[in-house]
């Protein structure tokens, strides 16, 4: 009887929808080999945040009798192993999505297949996740295939990853024998470039630590598993990079509105913006931002619009449209990781299409430039590639193709490739670099660049932005910071305000255009020092926090180190060391920030520095301790291949 | 307009338009199926949202069995005049000519007749390459691997077990001749989540999903309305009026009622979260046998 009991309204409908609304997100995927219990973990998962309805349950129990392997019990796993094949095989053959949600999050789990030649899935899975659960049996601690996952996450760009010591039932809750798989864990997955990565027992056929901690894990003082996966912070990788927008769609309802339809992917884009189309470097205004809701004036990573612009330009679908300063790369060769996902080899020089955002194009491999053993992360010479090989490849296209590496931008980075015959899905890639075609540039020319300038000096080249009022100590610190970083052994440069106004900006005054000039141009001349492979540390005023994300822009993600020297107006003004304020104040010096010219404090800088009181020796420390424990400033990237 | 710009509902709207235009920009001749439903509601707001100022670019497909609710008809006609759309609706005629009907056919031979061969008919008749559907991976458990955007053979069937790896937001739309695409932009929404964007977005539903004092029979443990006089009453069973509602809308005499007083947008909502029954379970022609939906799937159903 399908009876449902009258409405209680103990709780307020619309407080509840706001709280539903403010829920935050996390896409994850689990993997794990067929018997480590990967289904058994998402229906617990299920079943204990109450996303199991009673007439599911009641066929669970039913297919339980039918195809259970628990005896006794409900197995959780029939819950996910949707399709009919799988429950009679008992295992898992592709990937399945599946929702719940707890007070603080909504999750998507994709749960992706261990078996090797399912390679494939684990990738789909992995392409829109931002953590993985990489699942062991405790009895047998980490195996090659978790080493395999560990590598497909990273490769695919998924920053966090937990490890789940699941069966810790069968060992008596062995706490000695879970602190050797975690010691193995860490000295293996330091070789990664994860944000973070936990390592948590539990047992999910009975339950013990997946949502609730358990007695029988008392020794354990970490978080459930449920816990970590709501507090984990993931961030949004898009947010701080550049504007990208591929045109999906032209919108031409009559002839006097032509929209460009499409999703923003990275950064943000405002009404007034100078935009350019990247493959033709046409340049117009955006002059709307057009929704079924009415304009907007701006519009963030991740939301479909149609943008109209102030000059008829010829824009189709496939064109990306990006910031002046800030394109994306464009060129007809390109340099990527390519995992094959097709029974029929890849051979060089065969014709496919690929197709990247909104765009397809025809291309080929045109060199292997090595095979990666998932297994010993291995390179090897290779002709062709098979099904779920990983390879390092060369491709050219029939046209060029505007686009960023993967590491910046998820969205315009990552492609497909598809069999011009079958239409299938032959292979996914994710782009390492541009090559240029110029005939006259040999190809080891494009070795020597910025990672491998920043690898002779031994260090990951970066900016140090510092912001704040004049006579805020920023350049008192930063010349402090160079000299600590000198004695570290690292390449350092510092570009001071005060100085590039006595050379490359002496003919920029104070008004906010010249201002806005004046960071621009410390922010071209900063990238370049960074291309350079060097530490460059920057101590500009920047009041305004369209310049600071400007230059943040130009930058690849965490290469911009923004240090927000917090000293108060009223400080600052009693040190006045240059006597600066007591001008401003008698009038003899107009535009002064902090007395007639705003000064924005950065909202989410990455250090935010609170002088009063301290030392500059002590505030210097404090960055080159920071910078050190983020592994800012570390020895040359870990990335594993 | 009460929605965050960042919350989980706008992100499951930008996706869905996304979705709703790759398959307009890369398709020749797509369709959407609308079904009247709830869920085809909020699928149609989408695609308003998607094409504006323009209208959608494709018409609407009604597979009309001839035992749809009449309050569904009425509706759909009304939402084809307000929005200016293409409808196209088609009927099984030789089914219609050979009397099928829930009653004397079982509801398996009826669904695969009225609705699944009708649909396939219509698609080979109108030579549509892609069609849109409402379905949602949370519904059951052989949905939950359904691709974005799913392959079929020029026979309409589908091979869960060839699908093409959907990574990213890039969907291959490439087919040959008379194969299609079923194309899914509802996949990553959870019923509740097409209920919290009705509401907050204001979309117009039919109104048998609002509680009302309905003439009903219980069979099978199912509340069935007599919305005309076509429905056969078996020995015993005797027509009471009571206060019920639908989570869920088909064919009349398949689809099951839930008593209810939940007669606003909000009272819906409220008993969505205290629910504790899964809404295809309304539907009787998921429970033929457990894999029933993999199996109609296969054969070309949505």
């Amino acid at each position: 009887m399908n009876k449902i009991a009258p409405v209680a309204r103990a709780f307020d409908l619309s407080d509840y929808i706001s709280s539903q609304e403010s829920k935050s997100f996390l896409r994850f995927l689990t993997c794990g080999s067929v018997d480590d219990g990967k289904s058994t973990l998402i229906g617990r998962l299920l079943y204990d945040t109450k996303l199991v309805f009673e007439d599911q349950l009641a066929a669970l129990e039913n297919d339980s009798r039918k195809h259970g392997t628990v005896a006794d019990d409900i197995d959780l796993a029939l819950l996910v192993d949707g399709l009919e094949a799988e429950r009679e095989q008992g295992i898992t053959i592709d990937v399945a999505y599946r929702f719940f949600s707890t007070e603080k999050r909504k999750f998507i789990v994709a749960d992706t297949p261990g078996h090797e030649q399912y390679t494939r899935n684990m990738a789909t899975g992995a392409s829109t996740a931002d953590l993985a659960i990489l699942l062991v049996d405790v009895r047998n601690g980490l195996l090659t295939q978790t080493r395999r996952h560990a590598f497909i996450a990273s490769l695919l760009g998924v920053r966090h990853v937990v490890l789940a010591v699941n069966k810790i039932d069968l060992v008596d809750y062995d706490q000695k024998r879970f602190e050797e798989i975690k010691a193995d864990f860490e000295s293996f997955s330091s070789g990664f470039d994860f944000d973070s990565s936990e390592v948590i027992p539990l047992s999910a056929r009975f339950g013990d630590n997946v949502t609730a901690p358990s007695e029988n894990l008392s020794w354990f003082s970490g978080p459930t598993l449920l816990e970590h996966l709501e507090e984990v912070e993931v961030g949004h990788e898009h947010s701080e990079s550049a504007f990208r927008f591929p045109v999906q769609w032209v919108n031409r309802p009559n002839l006097d509105f032509r929209g460009y339809s499409g999703t923003v992917r990275g950064g943000t884009v405002k009404v007034g913006d100078e935009i350019v189309v990247a493959q033709s470097g046409k340049t117009s205004q955006i002059e709307k931002i057009v929704t079924m809701d009415g304009d907007l004036l701006r519009a963030d990573d991740g939301q479909s619009v149609t943008l109209t612009l102030a000059d008829e330009i010829d824009i189709s679908r496939g064109d990306i449209l990006a910031p002046v300063h800030s394109r994306p790369d464009v060129s007809d060769q390109f340099a990527a990781h390519v995992i094959w996902m097709s029974e029929n080899a890849m051979l060089p020089g065969r014709p496919y299409l690929l197709k990247v955002g909104t765009k397809t194009v025809g291309a080929s491999v045109t060199e292997i430039k090595h095979k990666i053993d998932v297994n010993t992360f291995d390179h090897h010479a290779a002709k062709q590639l098979s099904l779920n090989e990983i390879a390092f490849c060369n491709l050219a296209l029939n046209e060029s193709i505007a686009f960023d590496p993967y590491e910046a931008n998820r969205d315009t980075g990552s492609f497909i490739l598809i069999d011009r015959m079958t239409n299938e899905t032959v292979a996914a890639g994710m782009i390492w670099f541009g090559l240029r075609r110029a005939t006259n540039v040999h190809r080891q020319a494009l070795d020597v660049n910025k990672k491998a300038r920043g690898g002779q000096k031994g260090q990951t080249p970066a900016v140090l932005w510092f912001t704040g009022l004049s006579g805020s100590g920023k350049s008192t610190i930063a010349n402090a910071v160079e000299q600590k970083l000198l004695g570290l052994g690292r390449h350092t440069y510092l570009l001071d305000g005060d100085n590039i106004r006595h050379g490359l900006n002496k003919d920029l005054g104070f008004t906010d255009a010249d201002r806005v000039e004046n960071i621009r141009r410390v922010a071209e001349t900063s990238k370049l020092f960074v291309d350079a492979g060097l530490i460059t540390l920057v101590s500009f005023i920047s009041p305004f926090e369209a310049e600071r994300q400007l230059a943040r822009d130009l930058l690849e993600p965490g290469e911009f180190f923004e240090i927000f020297v917090d000293t108060s107006l009223e400080e600052c003004e009693s040190r006045d060391p240059k006597g600066l304020y007591a001008k401003a104040r008698k009038g003899a010096i107009s535009n002064f920030t902090g007395i007639d010219s705003a000064y924005e404090a950065p909202a989410a800088p990455e250090l935010h520095l609170k002088t009063k009181g301290r030392s500059v020796d002590s505030l210097a420390d404090e960055i080159v301790d920071r910078l050190l424990e983020d592994g800012f400033i570390g020895s040359d990237s870990t990335w594993v291949i | 307009m009460g929605i965050d710009s960042h919350s989980h509902l706008r992100r499951l709207e930008n996706e869905s338009i996304h979705i709703i235009r790759e398959v307009a920009a890369e398709f020749d001749n797509p369709v959407m199926l609308y079904s009247i439903g709830k869920d085809s509601a909020v699928m149609l707001h989408l695609a308003l949202k998607a094409f504006y100022p323009s209208r959608p670019p494709f018409p609407l497909l009604h597979v009309d069995t001839t035992w749809k609710f009449k309050e569904m008809i009425s509706f759909r006609d009304h939402m084809v005049e307000k929005h200016g759309l293409d409808l196209i609706v088609h009927t099984n005629e030789e089914g219609v000519k050979n009397d099928i009907n829930p009653f004397d056919h079982g509801s398996s031979n009826y669904t695969h007749i009225m609705k699944t061969e009708a649909l396939k008919e219509a698609l080979t008749k109108y030579k549509f390459d892609a069609a849109f559907g409402g379905a949602r991976r949370d519904e059951e458990k052989s949905r939950a691997k359904e691709r974005v955007f799913s392959f079929r053979s020029s026979s309409h069937g589908w091979d869960p077990k060839n699908q093409r790896p959907e990574l990213w937001s890039l969907y291959n739309g490439r087919i040959a001749q008379s194969e299609s695409i079923r194309a899914f932009p509802l996949s990553n929404w959870t019923e509740l989540d097409i209920w919290q964007y009705i509401l907050a977005e204001g979309i117009e539903i039919v109104p048998l999903y609002f509680a009302a004092k309905r003439p009903v029979v219980e069979r099978d443990g199912s509340l069935l309305v007599l919305d005309d006089d076509r429905f056969r009453l078996e020995p015993g069973e005797k027509v009471e009026h009571r206060n019920v509602r639908f989570r869920t809308l088909g064919c009349y005499p398949l689809t099951g009622a839930v008593e209810s007083d939940a007669d606003t947008l909000e009272d819906i909502v409220s008993e969505m979260l205290i629910a504790r029954t899964s809404e295809r379970s309304g539907r009787l022609i998921d429970h033929d046998s457990s894999g029933s939906i993999e199996k109609k799937k296969r054969e070309g159903y949505f």
